[in-house]
């Protein structure tokens, strides 16, 4: 009885027939779920269609009309800055999870309830919020008021102030997900290295900002990459609090490509949006990774 | 006796066997079972399950089981989804050329699609046997035209009408209004009083677009509404620029709730229910909240009445209303009992009215004989309204095609909240409907 030594483990893995094998089941899968819808949405995208009759092939003219279409670039500008806002509040989050991972009284209790909104339907999150903000008798409203301001804004009604009002919901949606990741990196910490920072005269700000960021800086790149594409992409918190109005001053590229392919029948066009959409994504993606590229990751 | 044993078991065998195919036959209906029992089978999807619409479920199975009886030959075979689903299914099966016989479908531009490619049969011939036709009311049935043929047969019929809390009218010596320059003196009145005077929620867009609608429709006279959606008219010409600049001064003076723009209907309608506003526009799908629906309290139904939108500049007609059918039958082009479908659909189409409004309390397309039906006061009202309807002017984001309807919500929208101005306004409709055609 012997166990599979590691020479007869690398037989196995340089035998072309079982990398085959053993890759299969998820590339079949990830081919026939992801690979072959992002392909034909591309190809609809080319065809003038409403999603029940034949199909008209019109060449490139929905993806020229998409570029001269302002409620598109519009849409794509709210998108922009909703991965701006989420960027920039990752910067809050590393700061709640250090303090978190230091040891303070009630950190436990405290991770659990930013945990929370992870945990609702974001259905539900909308709901509550969508209450939040009723001009009339919603909770913030009514604060407003009780402190003296005679006219508090409309929040969901007023064009100005309507996507500012949903990005808050959307953060505080993530809050919890991006402190939890924070949290695991900087737990993984050796207490050694802090230790003997500390024995060097190092203060609580050095330590942070000299020692455990570039520690974990790794993954503070995966969060940026995620947050970035998580709101290129995102859709369902506006979709239900203002369906994109008023007048499409809430709406991003995920909502606008919805709102063409299901309430307008136009599902070429439509099409044509989402791959755009993709596309975008995908630069900003590579963008990013280049932007955040480093030689080596950092090791003490 | 063995051989006897293998006989009869093989006899038993191809028995069992044309039983099935026969089903078989049945359910594809291409009927080559031979004989005299051959039965065929319709098959029928509706989107009223048992859990969320009991009433309407049952009156369907009063209706098929009453069919079959009178029908032996024929069969009828239920499938039962809920709303969305519903629509989904009859765009995947529409893909696959695998329809329903007999299914329900909505007027206008959901209609579109299907009949373009050519999935559901015309039902001119259905419509004019034995005055059909006449038992509806007057603009149902053109609501499933396209192309001079009309594809479906209307159930439901909504029209909206201006519903008010006739407590808060009482308090502050309110009458109904038949003028628009009486309601704007109610809405001052409630204004000095601190009451909101007008529910609404305009998130959902084509609740301000019952607004737009009626106005244009009284100050068009002569339907220049309509004649403008058909591209035959300019929405530029002045009676129509006023109808949108006269819904605007409405917005901006502070008829309507606070925020409207960004509260749902949902949110409009619980502030008129738990009394905080006094008038609400909304469609007669929303009668038994206000009449039969024990769960809402007992003094509000008796307080809440309707009024017929009133006149404007002396202008319109008062029984002229904005409205449109909900779900209709529709038979699919494609079927293999195409007769026995149509003649199933004319059938429910009769029976329907008045069971639906007697046992689901639905308002049917088909004029009532409110003698016969014993129903809350409110209803006979809207129903003797409709039975003397001159008019009936569709929800625009009916009568537009997905397009332009998408454009006419989001003008209605920025209308309200003055980002666009009246002139802007017409012209954006006309441009969405040049490009259309």
């Amino acid at each position: 009885m012997q166990s599979l030594g590691a020479s007869e483990m690398n037989k196995v893995m340089s035998n072309k027939l079982m990398i085959t094998l053993y890759i299969f089941p998820a590339l079949f899968l990830i081919a026939v779920l992801i690979i072959v819808p992002l392909i034909l949405t591309g190809y609809y995208g080319l065809m003038d269609w409403n999603g029940i009759g034949s199909m008209t092939f019109i060449g490139m003219e929905n993806y020229i009309n998409a570029i001269q279409d302002g409620a598109f670039w519009d849409s794509a500008w709210h998108s922009l800055l909703l991965a701006l806002f989420s960027t920039l509040s990752l910067v809050i989050y590393l700061a709640v999870s250090m303090i978190l991972a230091s040891k303070i009284k009630g950190a436990d209790l405290l991770r659990k309830i930013y945990l929370i909104p992870m945990l609702l339907s974001s259905v539900a999150i909308a709901q509550l919020w969508i209450k939040v903000y009723n001009p009339a008798n919603g909770i913030l409203n009514t604060i407003l008021r009780g402190i003296g301001i005679e006219n508090p804004p409309a929040w969901l009604a007023n064009p100005d102030v309507v996507l500012y009002a949903i990005f808050i919901p959307i953060l505080w949606q993530y809050a919890g997900f991006y402190i939890l990741i924070y949290y695991a990196a900087l737990k993984n910490i050796p207490e050694s290295l802090i230790e003997s920072a500390r024995i060097d005269g190092a203060n609580p700000l050095q330590i942070a900002y000299k020692i455990k960021l570039p520690l974990i800086m790794g993954v503070v790149k995966v969060t940026v990459v995620l947050a970035i594409v998580g709101s290129l992409k995102y859709f369902d918190l506006i979709y239900v609090m203002t369906g994109g109005g008023p007048s499409g001053s809430s709406e991003v590229m995920a909502s606008y490509m919805y709102d063409l392919a299901f309430s307008t029948n136009n599902f070429g066009y439509g099409s044509a949006i989402g791959f755009l959409l993709l596309i975008i994504t995908l630069v900003v993606t590579v963008i990013i990774r280049k932007l955040t590229a480093s030689k080596e990751d950092i090791q003490y | 006796m063995k051989k006897m044993k293998a006989v009869t078991f093989l006899a038993a065998g191809c028995a069992t066997a044309m039983v099935i195919t026969g089903c078989n036959s049945e359910s594809s209906g291409s009927g080559d079972g031979g004989g005299d029992g051959e039965q065929k089978t319709i098959e029928f999807m509706h989107l009223w399950p048992e859990g969320s619409s009991k009433d309407h479920y049952d009156i369907v199975n009063e209706i098929i089981a009453d069919y079959e009886e009178q029908n032996p030959d024929t069969k009828v075979e239920l499938e039962v989804l809920s709303n969305e689903q519903y629509k989904e299914k009859l765009q995947v099966t529409s893909t696959s050329g695998e329809l329903p016989d007999v299914g329900m479908t909505w007027p206008g531009g959901f209609l579109e699609p299907y009949v373009e490619g050519e999935m559901f049969a015309p039902l001119d011939d259905v419509l004019d046997e034995d005055g059909l036709r006449d038992s509806y009311v007057e603009g149902t049935t053109e609501a499933y035209e396209m192309d001079g043929s009309t594809y479906g047969l209307p159930l439901e019929l909504n029209v909206a009408q201006v519903f008010y809390n006739s407590a808060i009218f009482d308090e502050y010596n309110l009458e109904e209004p038949e003028t628009y320059e009486e309601l704007e003196e109610i809405v001052s009145t409630l204004q000095e009083n601190d009451v909101a005077p007008i529910a609404l929620g305009n998130q959902d867009r084509w609740t301000g677009s019952l607004w737009y609608m009626y106005m244009a429709d009284r100050l068009g006279e002569d339907n220049l509404l309509n004649q403008a959606i058909n591209g035959e008219a300019s929405f530029t010409e002045e009676p129509l620029v006023n109808a949108a600049e006269k819904t605007q001064n409405l917005a901006s003076s502070g008829a309507f709730t606070q925020g409207f723009n960004g509260l749902s209907d949902q949110e409009a309608k619980s502030m008129f229910m738990s009394e905080q506003a006094a008038m609400y526009l909304i469609a007669t799908w929303d009668l038994p909240n206000y009449t039969t629906d024990e769960s809402v309290s007992q003094d509000f139904r008796d307080a809440v009445d309707y009024f017929d939108f009133p006149t404007v500049e002396g202008k319109g007609n008062q029984n002229s209303y904005v409205g449109g059918p909900g779900v209709g039958l529709f038979v699919s082009e494609e079927s293999d009992v195409k007769e026995e479908s149509k003649d199933f659909v004319k059938y429910f189409s009769e029976e329907w009215g008045e069971k639906s409004v007697s046992d689901a309390g639905v308002i049917p397309a088909t004029k009532v004989n409110t003698d016969n039906v014993d129903l809350p006061d409110m209803y006979l009202e809207v129903l003797e309204d409709l039975n003397n309807a001159d008019n009936l002017t569709l929800f625009a984001d009916v009568q537009m095609s997905p397009d332009v309807a998408e454009t006419h919500l989001t003008a209605i929208q920025s209308l309200f909240g003055e980002e666009i101005t009246p002139e802007e306004f017409a012209e954006m409709h006309d441009e969405a409907i040049e490009e259309d055609e």
